[in-house]
């Protein structure tokens, strides 16, 4: 009896963790958001002038949450860690936005793309969350057609959609190979007129080092003037960040070089949960590393895969060139495996399977760390002309990074870390465990579980800054009583006085090495034993070296210059920092997590064909960390996943 | 596996927006593979481990879209190539023995913060005064309501692409951010979307340009030559016809009120 009742409460245990109450609405899936939106208190137009925001960051998600929240009336700040808005990482986004418009009339529905994405996300994700996102997504490319994207069209006027990234249905909106540029670009316009119209505080060249919490609510930031080096205190209401994801602990990802955890490491250090750091995503289709001074990775989109087949020679170390190897003896290993998605299998498959042929000795190119795109026989079928009004700039893009034609010669490409699942972890209302701190787009856990499909971070940033946080900003607003808090409160002077001493802590400690050097080095250890498949003794091995290489760098990092003017070696120090505390957490999470499911690869869990093995009964939850103080062990809480509408199946794209 | 080249980059150094700057030469080692940011992270490594200041310049997508870079190479903004910003200019575009001067966007309107660094906020400040098209979220119509023939949807594109770099206006004799400012107009007039406030933008952005201190255009179209996203010159045009229509016209309206 003890022990059976043991076993149910485990589940029942977990349900009551008090600060992981997903905060789902019951009732009928398709109903719930509808439902929530009048269930939340709303905030009379005048009253939301008296609430302050802060918006930090100006990606999809943060000027999209900037200019609706001001154009609601509220007054709200935003911090930009760049020189423009118009900088954020987002704009590097190429391929698509998934909407479930059903323009093509192939069958596509708000309940497939929900369904898609659970099952794409192999079942990690919560199925409201991502059944409101799928519903969010026919407005936002209303949104965006009225701010002028110029989205691709067809002759009649009409909007094109394609296929892409493992859909079976055309429902993605693109424009040309840059369709994060016009995305953001239309974000920033809203931003910017609302800036014009003076409801926006707009501080660009501001980067996050700090939240203060007073009396356990958000209550602000600080932040440092990269211009003038000046720490800066900025108190408000309520808090947003929309910081982006930390693939750049890799070192060598496709995110920009900005690109950091910093902002959600630091917010993690005050209180706020950090949710399945291991579900990271590599995209198959990147341009391989050329040499050792390599500073990114640059990732063509995988539209390419709609036209272009992905091979390798049949033979181990074959050393001729693609043009001269025969058609029986090249392997078309997507086709062969996958035969009903082929080419267009989900990313975390696709890069796996380019992982295995090299392992198995038969990747070409010079570094033998690649495999083939070749687009021949689309040449052939469709004439060159076609494949370059679709891929022009792509094609323009790889030539001048390789020098090689790949009309003529087939592209060499290899997976990259491109983005990442996990962040801090977020209610349906997108409030992380501090109250008052909300958490949007990638920099949140919330919806795309172990795995994202193609074309939806574009969606999800978008939605969360449009069309959620607008409604859920009440949650906290209307049903707490707020007492004044402004930059001269005590734990303001404390928390910056922090932030000044580290920044001297590291301009203090003149070492011998960059930052650069170490967070390289560090790139390589999480590339090797966290990449695209994992061990426990691998991650073991890990976590140890990457305390060793933290050590190293308090003791021998140099940071040349002064922290009271622009210093990028400076910035750039503080960020590997963090990066050097997160990484052994994601070592830790990846460890902890003993099943395979999307971008995460057990070898220990796989079926005998090689395919991911989820472990349902154990792991089907978030993971939620709990940061303890300075070296004790962090706290793995979590919040049970269930699936009440798309019933738990291992993944078949076969 | 490529041979490795030998450069020396005079790179120009300025403590501050107070201060003179020069130019300081360093000899770099160079692979043909590397991109040009990537010999100064190799410059800028060596120097950390000198205890010297690194070289300060503004980077960050490095595939060509962020328009972060802004260096003027050899006296091109963002060096030889058409089409390409600096991030994605390799060094195979360059041969062994060559002296490479790597000077900031130069222009009274982009003030140098440090070293390469220069501050473009004048563009931001552009755009909010009216490069915009005026939709609160939530009040969009249906999204296929409008229809926009492909052709305009695909001029509005071309226009569209304008990184926001300044190359532009780096290359300009006379500091001109017409091209910049054209891009936005032509971008949005081409679309039924941008109609409503067409002149009114047009009127905004362009006395937004002058406050911010850019030069006139006079037809020199070397900012054309040297965008990395091959924005067309004849964007301009439209932006004066768009500009000299919106005066008219604002004055008819102004002549209406009064009566």
């Amino acid at each position: 009896m003890a022990t059976q009742e043991a076993a149910t409460t485990t589940l029942s245990a977990q349900h009551v963790h008090p600060k992981l109450q997903s905060k789902s609405p019951s009732g009928p899936m398709a109903e719930r958001w509808t439902k929530h939106k009048f269930d939340l208190k709303l905030i009379n137009p005048a009253n939301r002038r008296k609430f302050k925001v802060l918006v930090v960051g100006t990606g999809l998600a943060g000027s999209a949450a900037s200019a609706t929240l001001a154009e609601m009336g509220y007054k709200v700040t935003t911090l930009c860690i760049h020189d423009s808005p118009r900088r954020a990482h987002s704009i590097a986004a190429q391929g698509g936005i998934n909407a479930a418009k059903n323009y093509p009339n192939d069958g596509d529905s708000i309940f497939r793309l929900f369904y898609d994405t659970v099952k794409g996300g192999d079942f990690r994700a919560r199925e409201s969350n991502v059944h409101r996102l799928a519903e969010c997504s026919t407005q936002i490319i209303d949104q965006c057609v009225a701010q002028g994207v110029p989205f691709a069209r067809e002759y009649g006027g009409l909007l094109a959609n394609r296929s892409f990234g493992g859909a079976q249905v055309s429902r993605t909106f693109y424009a040309r190979g840059q369709t994060g540029q016009q995305l953001l670009l239309g974000a920033y316009s809203a931003l910017s007129r609302q800036v014009g119209l003076g409801r926006i505080n707009l501080r660009p060249r501001r980067e996050m080092l700090d939240l203060v919490v007073v009396d356990g609510v958000a209550r602000g930031v600080i932040a440092r003037n990269l211009a003038t080096g000046e720490i800066e205190k900025y108190a408000a209401d309520v808090v947003l960040m929309c910081t982006g994801g930390y693939g750049n602990v890799f070192y060598l990802s496709t995110n920009a070089k900005n690109c950091n955890v910093t902002a959600t490491w630091r917010a993690h250090k005050r209180g706020a949960y950090f949710a399945n750091p291991c579900f990271t995503q590599i995209h198959p289709t990147c341009i391989p590393v050329s040499g050792h001074y390599q500073s990114k990775l640059t990732l063509m989109s995988e539209s390419l895969r709609n036209d272009g087949r992905v091979w390798v020679p049949s033979k181990m170390s074959d050393t001729r060139s693609p043009e001269q190897i025969p058609e029986t003896e090249r392997d078309y290993y997507l086709e062969r495996k996958y035969p009903s998605f082929g080419n267009l299998v989900p990313r975390d498959i696709a890069s796996r399977s380019a992982k295995e042929q090299t392992d198995a000795g038969k990747g070409v190119g010079s570094t033998k760390m690649a495999v083939f795109l070749d687009f021949r026989d689309a040449i052939t079928r469709d004439g060159e002309d076609a494949i370059r009004a679709r891929y022009g700039n792509l094609f323009q893009m790889y030539a001048r990074i390789t020098g090689e034609n790949p009309y003529k010669t087939p592209m060499r490409i290899y997976p990259a870390v491109h983005y990442t699942m996990g962040g801090l972890w977020v209610d349906y209302n997108l409030e992380s465990t501090i109250p008052g701190l909300f958490v949007l787009g990638e920099a949140n856990f919330s919806d795309h579980g172990a795995n994202r499909l193609g074309a939806s971070a574009l969606m999800q940033g978008l939605a969360d800054g449009y069309f959620v946080i607008p409604a859920t900003i009440a949650a906290h607003l209307a049903g707490r009583a707020l007492p004044a808090v402004t930059e001269d409160h005590p734990e303001f002077r404390a928390v910056a006085q922090q932030v000044t001493d580290r920044t001297q802590r590291l301009l203090g400690i003149k070492g011998k090495r960059s930052a650069d050097s170490i967070h390289r080095q560090l790139g390589n250890i999480v590339w090797n034993q966290i990449g695209m498949a994992r061990t426990a003794s691998g991650l073991q091995s890990a976590m140890r070296d990457i305390a060793a290489l933290r050590e190293e760098f308090w003791n021998n990092v140099n940071v040349p210059g002064s922290g009271a003017d622009l210093n990028q070696q400076l910035e750039n120090a503080g960020r590997v920092a963090d990066f050097l505390e997160f990484a052994e957490l994601l070592a830790r999470d990846a460890y902890e997590r003993e099943e395979s499911c999307g971008g995460h690869f057990r070898e220990e869990h796989q079926t005998p064909d090689g395919e991911a093995q989820r472990d349902d009964v154990k792991f089907q939850h978030a993971a939620a960390w709990e940061y303890n103080g300075e070296g004790k062990p962090e706290t793995r809480n979590i919040e049970p996943l269930t699936f009440e509408v798309v019933k738990p199946a291992q993944r078949n794209y076969k | 596996m490529s041979e490795s080249m030998h450069i020396t980059l005079k790179v120009w150094r300025q403590k501050n927006a107070q201060e003179e700057g020069r130019l300081e030469a360093h000899a770099c080692d160079v692979s043909p593979d590397m991109s040009f940011l990537e010999v100064l992270d190799v410059l800028n490594d060596k120097l950390v481990s000198e205890g010297k200041e690194a070289i300060a310049f503004e980077h960050d997508c490095r595939e060509g879209i962020c328009g972060s870079c802004s260096l003027v190479l050899n006296g091109q903004a963002h060096g030889p190539h058409k089409n390409t910003t600096t991030c994605q200019l390799h060094m195979r575009s360059f041969k062994s023995g060559d002296d490479i001067t790597v000077e900031p966007f130069r222009a009274a309107a982009f003030p140098v913060l440090k070293d390469l660094v220069v501050d473009r906020s004048a563009f931001d400040r552009i755009q909010q005064a009216g490069g915009y098209v005026s939709v609160n979220t939530g009040s969009a119509p249906a999204a296929n309501a409008v229809l926009v023939p492909k052709d305009d949807a695909d001029s509005a594109m071309d226009a569209a692409q304008c990184i926001g770099c300044g190359a532009c206006v780096a290359a300009c004799p006379n500091a001109s951010a017409m091209l910049f400012v054209s891009a936005k107009i032509a971008h949005l007039g081409l679309l039924p979307q941008g109609q409503p406030e067409r002149k009114k933008r047009a009127l905004a952005m362009v006395s937004a340009m002058d406050r911010e201190g850019f030069g006139n255009c006079s037809n020199h179209f070397e900012c054309g030559a040297a965008c990395p996203k091959g924005i067309s010159v004849a964007n301009i045009a439209r932006l004066n016809r768009d500009w000299l229509g919106a005066v008219l016209t604002e004055r008819e309206e102004r002549k209406d009120e009064g009566d």
